[in-house]
């Protein structure tokens, strides 16, 4: 399948809203109807022409050559198809994606993957704070799916998270998983301070012993079946998570000023 | 009845009727082969007739520790019942009372499908409030707190509605010595068939029933058409020459696995021949309307 390839003519002089370049909004389009679309900006009206050259092809499969910070909402609300991004992207990043996949080669803003339902979302460099997360009013961060980081995330990853997997292969800011619903969280680096902070259920796993608030308590040491069946599927995306994932866990429960029926596990010291 | 020949063994120009079942696979694990083996065979104990004990069940295969979720190993158990609900509450009181307790023990699904039967999602309730719900990659798996650890337990199993269940195979032969000898090695073969089992004790039943009674209580009394002891008493089908007889049942997930395991239980009984083990062997049937499969013994014979 020949992709949809749209080629970064120059760096942007404002902030970009990439929202229409989606598969199912670009389904019927011609190549000449893409390069019409309308960008939401700042000060001056631009359209998808003026930014890239386009070269026609599937729009299932649309591949962005060479990307910018200042290029929000990327995927939004993506439902099925790819979408690869050969650089940099702004904030919100696969924002309520609910299917597909999403590849972010360069480093990405906050709010990446903020409400994503399903569908895989990888960034090979970092990523900035709120991973997952919602919006200002928004009641639950993301409920579904699988968050890629293989570089390292901001604060408060998988802010108020419900359902699904975020793996973060390098560091994680301070609170990360603050207000877990459910769902799980693992950070192979190291994290910032209060891990799990107000958590009610999930898991936070961490391969690095954290610095954990006093409302955790111990509550042994453990080898799960669940561990390593888990360690198996996670096996293809991660070896290294698979890896920390077949050690015996320490587990801790939490957060004890909120619900107290989540978990943080990380590999006995 | 025409008999063929095969290695001196006499083979009935006869058929196994089978009956449609609701069938579904588990896959237990455990810290080891030991473990698995025993929550395996306590879960599918009493577990040889619908009639008497709701499901009919065995174990089908082993998985070594490379080939299960959790990397430990692995015990495949098959479970049958006559309908979907039947099936259902069987599969989970067997899970709660015999998997569940058994130490370190885990379970998963081990059939695909739309059609999906409960598991941990039936037993999640024993958390009281602690169990905690996982899901991966089209996975969804319970883990509920026990007193060694936890229970990993996926949410549901597949069901197939294409089960067949009453495969059978009746081996005749002089003494019981010989034809246990015949079973027993049928057995075997039969064992190395993935996707059925033979639910009677160690596979073999010894007491084949026809229905019905002179007993108004009873709905199916002993085949007395089979029993040697009543030879030239009733109306049997017993030659002068057999003194013992032995069937084997077989459930299957599919027709064509039924079929292959009765193929590898007649291959290997014909080739132990009649000195050492069977001189006839035989299929039981109502007569072919009851049952919509028919495993006729001459187009089984490779």
């Amino acid at each position: 399948m020949k992709p949809l390839i749209l080629t970064l003519k120059q760096e942007p002089e404002q902030r970009l809203d990439l929202s229409p370049l989606v598969p199912h909004l670009l389904a019927a389009k011609t190549a000449k109807e893409i390069a019409a679309i309308e960008l939401q900006t700042t000060r001056v009206k631009v359209s998808a022409g003026d930014i890239f050259k386009l070269q026609a092809g599937n729009a299932e499969s649309i591949r962005f050559e060479g990307g910018s910070s200042r290029f929000d909402n990327i995927g939004l609300e993506l439902k099925a198809g790819e979408i690869v991004i050969e650089g940099d992207c702004g904030k919100a990043l696969g924002r309520g994606m609910s299917g597909g996949d999403i590849v972010a080669y360069g480093d990405c803003g906050p709010y990446a993957g903020s409400v994503m339902s399903g569908g895989r979302l990888e960034i090979a460099g970092d990523a900035g704070s709120f991973l997952g997360a919602p919006l200002e009013g928004e009641m639950e961060g993301m409920t579904g799916g699988l968050l890629i980081v293989r570089g390292s995330a901001g604060e408060r990853a998988g802010d108020r998270l419900r359902r699904g997997t975020i793996l973060v292969e390098d560091s994680a800011g301070d609170y990360p998983g603050s207000r877990m619903i459910a769902g799980t969280l693992i950070v192979l680096g190291n994290c910032g301070s209060l891990p799990g902070y107000l958590m009610r259920r999930g898991t936070i796993l961490l391969a690095e012993p954290p610095d954990l608030g006093p409302t955790f308590v111990d509550c042994g040491v453990h080898e799960l079946a669940f561990a390593s069946a888990f360690a198996n599927l996670l096996r293809p995306e991660s070896r290294a998570a698979a890896r920390v994932l077949s050690q015996p866990l320490a587990r801790f429960a939490g957060d004890m000023a909120a619900l107290g029926k989540g978990e943080i596990f990380f590999p006995q010291p | 009845m025409r008999a063929i020949k095969r290695n001196g063994v006499r083979i009935d120009d006869s058929f196994a009727e089978a009956f449609p079942m609701r069938g579904t696979a588990i896959l237990i694990t455990a810290p080891n082969r030991r473990w698995a083996q025993q929550a395996a065979a306590t879960m599918t104990g009493f577990a040889t007739s619908v009639i008497g004990c709701g499901a009919e069940a065995g174990i089908d295969c082993e998985r070594p520790k490379n080939a299960t979720p959790d990397g430990r190993p692995g015990v495949r158990v098959l479970v049958f019942s006559v309908s979907t609900d039947t099936l259902q509450s069987q599969l989970v009181n067997r899970l709660g009372q015999c998997v569940l307790t058994s130490p370190g023990s885990a379970c998963f699904a081990d059939l695909d499908g739309a059609d999906r039967l409960q598991l941990g999602d039936a037993i999640r309730y024993f958390g009281d409030g602690w169990q905690i719900s996982k899901k991966f990659g089209g996975k969804h798996f319970w883990r509920v707190p026990v007193m060694d650890g936890e229970f990993l337990c996926e949410a549901t199993t597949g069901l197939t509605k294409k089960a067949v269940g009453g495969g059978n195979l009746l081996i005749m032969g002089a003494t019981p010595k010989t034809t246990m000898r015949a079973a027993e090695l049928a057995v075997a073969a039969m064992n190395g068939i993935e996707g059925v089992v033979l639910p009677f004790p160690g596979g073999i039943v010894r007491s084949g029933s026809k229905v019905g009674s002179k007993y108004k209580a009873m709905t199916a009394s002993t085949n007395d058409a089979y029993c040697p002891t009543l030879r030239a008493a009733v109306k049997s089908e017993l030659d002068e020459d057999i003194g013992c007889v032995l069937e084997i049942v077989i459930d299957g997930l599919t027709e064509e696995a039924v079929a292959a395991a009765m193929r590898a239980g007649l291959a290997a009984i014909v080739k132990l021949g009649p000195e050492e083990g069977a001189i006839r062997l035989g299929a039981g049937n109502y007569g072919g309307k009851l049952g919509p499969f028919h495993f006729h013994l001459k187009d089984l014979l490779s």
